[in-house]
């Protein structure tokens, strides 16, 4: 970056030492455009150069770990929802999966094929909107309309699966809410194909944009090992050059079924964290569509975990047995054995985890939930010191974080 | 899981005798006496590949109970893709438990022990800047004790010092009665809150067989 300045004359230039300067504080946020929700950087200014930058977090805190203590399993997805509220399926498959690892259940492939598929367009959905915010910060308008259009087909699906648009609440512990519609895969992937085009379509107006490519290349560069350091992990640990997804490494829900390539980056600056979550979004594709042709057929929940899911509706009015299960399981919670796991499923943000004691019964005993926006806006002291205060705007857009996540 | 990882306890055994191995449903787990975590995780670290901080928190086993308070790390292996979940009592008494800082070897445990100070009040020695982070500064209670009741307990709001700098007095979002929130009339908020009310859900009192 350039630090010398042209002086009109020589006059100005020896008439410098003569001002009495001083930092500045700028307070940006909690509402501000570009920090995405309700987060406050303390800024300490030099002129426009930021030498202090303190993030101000917990406006959204809402307890969801004192709640979680207090509802039984089930009850708690609904909340899973509201922490990364833009990919909420995503989230509802990984609470789901950390409560099965502890009852030590593992779901019907169908499930896990329907909680995949799920989940990587919850991933699509997410990039979307990252990729168009992060236009908007840079910029570039256009691309927040095209993957707006792209996201409101998405919602469609998600609302025909699910019920709800956003919200979906859709796992359940030992399963899903309800099978797949007929004919809903066939539609997913109908969107599948009209969206690949288009993604190149919105990828093209950034990927070799001047303007964008200004605003982004060799800005807010965080290097492999302070990556590694304060724990970041998804999109922004792989454009740091460390090739870690726990879909690969620690595969989940079948996902080592699946053929797709790990983007990784090189310099770690904004400009690589944009090209990883763009090609993100056609690995995605390509793990729905793979998912959707080899589609199981079979249970779509664990029928024999009879303490765990509750049966079918039909059956619950019509025999006694049933309607007790049915009863004990939503009064009581589905019971689990006493003991901790810790789960981490690879979430559009990162590796969302969950720390669950159990002391036996159907509540949890304690439950840490491991953000990965928490630990991805913890780098921000460091890596906006330095820069200018637009520069903050463009690291911010590229660390995509969700603050319903960070403050929980 | 690979070999490097697999074996991680016996190995660390040797060199700190006094690790024992911990009751896990999955991963790994080791309890690490707390004069004795910095250098067990440094090892870990350094030796056996656990190179990233991936979770830091804490759990209160309910007043009364010896320890009181435990700290949990996990850390998971980005080359070998393994976790490893350690364990430490905290020292001090139940009012002010205290944990040795990781911010030495990971630099992004900073805002972990924070928050795990926030809700517990678990002090972490050697943290350079230990303060609330979800909370506001001022608040004078750790939430996720397990003495601190679902419903909350009112207090007094943010910082009279903000206030006073901004010349905006700040007022609290009504917790009943408000537009959007249903009276419960007479009632305070321990008492109308449902779950809060019922005493099987504490921990001071067993849960009563259905």
């Amino acid at each position: 970056m350039a630090t010398e300045f042209a002086y009109p004359d020589a006059a100005a230039k020896n008439a410098t030492g003569e001002f009495e300067t001083e930092k500045m504080s700028l307070s940006m946020g909690p509402s501000h455009p570009s920090t995405h929700g309700v987060l406050r950087i303390q800024m300490e200014l030099d002129g426009e150069v930021v030498t202090k930058a303190e993030p101000v977090i917990g406006y959204l805190h809402r307890g969801d770990e004192k709640i979680a203590e207090n509802m039984t399993y089930n009850q708690f997805v609904p909340y899973t929802d509201r922490l990364d509220y833009l990919a909420p399926l995503a989230n509802n498959m990984a609470y789901a999966i950390a409560v099965e690892r502890l009852a030590n259940l593992e779901v019907p492939e169908r499930c896990q094929a329907i909680r995949v598929i799920t989940a990587e367009l919850a991933r699509i959905s997410a990039h979307l909107l990252g990729l168009g915010a992060f236009g908007i910060d840079t910029g570039a308008w256009t691309v927040f309309m095209y993957s707006f259009t792209e996201r409101e087909k998405l919602y469609k699906l998600f609302e025909e699966l699910t019920g709800a648009r956003f919200t979906t609440s859709y796992t359940r512990i030992g399963g899903v809410a309800r099978d797949v519609p007929e004919g809903w895969n066939d539609r997913v992937v109908e969107f599948c194909d009209q969206f690949l085009p288009i993604l190149e379509e919105i990828l093209a107006m950034l990927t070799r944009n001047k303007i964008f490519m200004d605003r982004t290349v060799d800005v807010g560069a965080i290097s492999k090992e302070d990556a590694i350091a304060y724990g970041l992990t998804g999109p922004n640990l792989r454009a740091s050059g460390v090739p870690m997804d726990l879909r690969k490494d620690k595969p989940y829900s079948g996902y080592e079924k699946y053929d797709f390539d790990i983007p990784v980056g090189k310099n770690g600056d904004s400009y690589d964290r944009y090209l990883v979550r763009g090609e993100e979004m056609r690995q995605s594709v390509r793990i729905v569509k793979q998912a959707i042709k080899n589609f199981p057929e079979g249970d779509w929940y664990a029928k024999d975990a009879k303490k765990i899911f509750t049966p079918p509706k039909d059956k619950v009015m019509s025999s006694m047995e049933e309607l007790i299960n049915n009863f004990m399981i939503v009064t009581e919670g589905p019971q689990m054995p006493a003991g901790e796991v810790y789960f981490e499923a690879e979430n559009p943000k990162g590796a969302l985890g969950f720390y669950i004691v159990s002391k036996g019964g159907g509540v949890p005993y304690r439950m840490k939930i491991r953000a990965p926006s928490f630990c991805n806006l913890s780098i921000l002291p460091k890596v906006c010191v330095g820069m200018m205060v637009s520069d903050v705007v463009s690291i911010l857009g590229s660390l995509d974080f969700v603050m319903g996540e960070c403050d929980r | 899981m690979s070999s490097s990882t697999a074996d991680v306890t016996s190995a660390l055994q040797e060199k700190f005798p006094n690790i024992t191995a911990r009751d896990s449903l999955d991963h790994q787990a080791i309890n690490v006496p707390a004069d004795e975590v910095l250098a067990v995780l440094q090892a870990l670290r350094d030796e056996h590949a656990f190179d990233l901080l991936t979770d830091l928190t804490a759990i209160d086993w309910s007043e009364g109970s010896d320890p009181r308070f435990v700290v949990v790390y996990h850390l998971y292996s980005t080359t070998q893709h393994g976790y490893i979940r350690v364990a430490t009592d905290c020292t001090g008494d139940e009012e002010s438990p205290k944990a040795p800082s990781v911010t030495s070897l990971w630099a992004g445990a900073d805002w972990h022990e924070r928050e795990t100070y926030d809700m517990f009040g678990i002090t972490f020695e050697g943290h350079p800047d230990l303060r609330r982070i979800l909370m506001w500064p001022g608040y004078p209670y750790h939430p996720l004790r397990k003495d601190f009741p679902l419903a909350g307990i009112e207090t007094e709001l943010p910082d009279p010092e903000i206030a006073a700098e901004t010349g905006t007095p700040v007022i609290a979002a009504p917790m009943m009665g408000g537009p959007f929130v249903a009276s419960t009339g007479e009632m305070n908020m321990t008492e109308a809150e449902p779950r809060a009310k019922d005493e099987s859900w504490n921990e001071s009192s067993e849960k009563p067989e259905a």
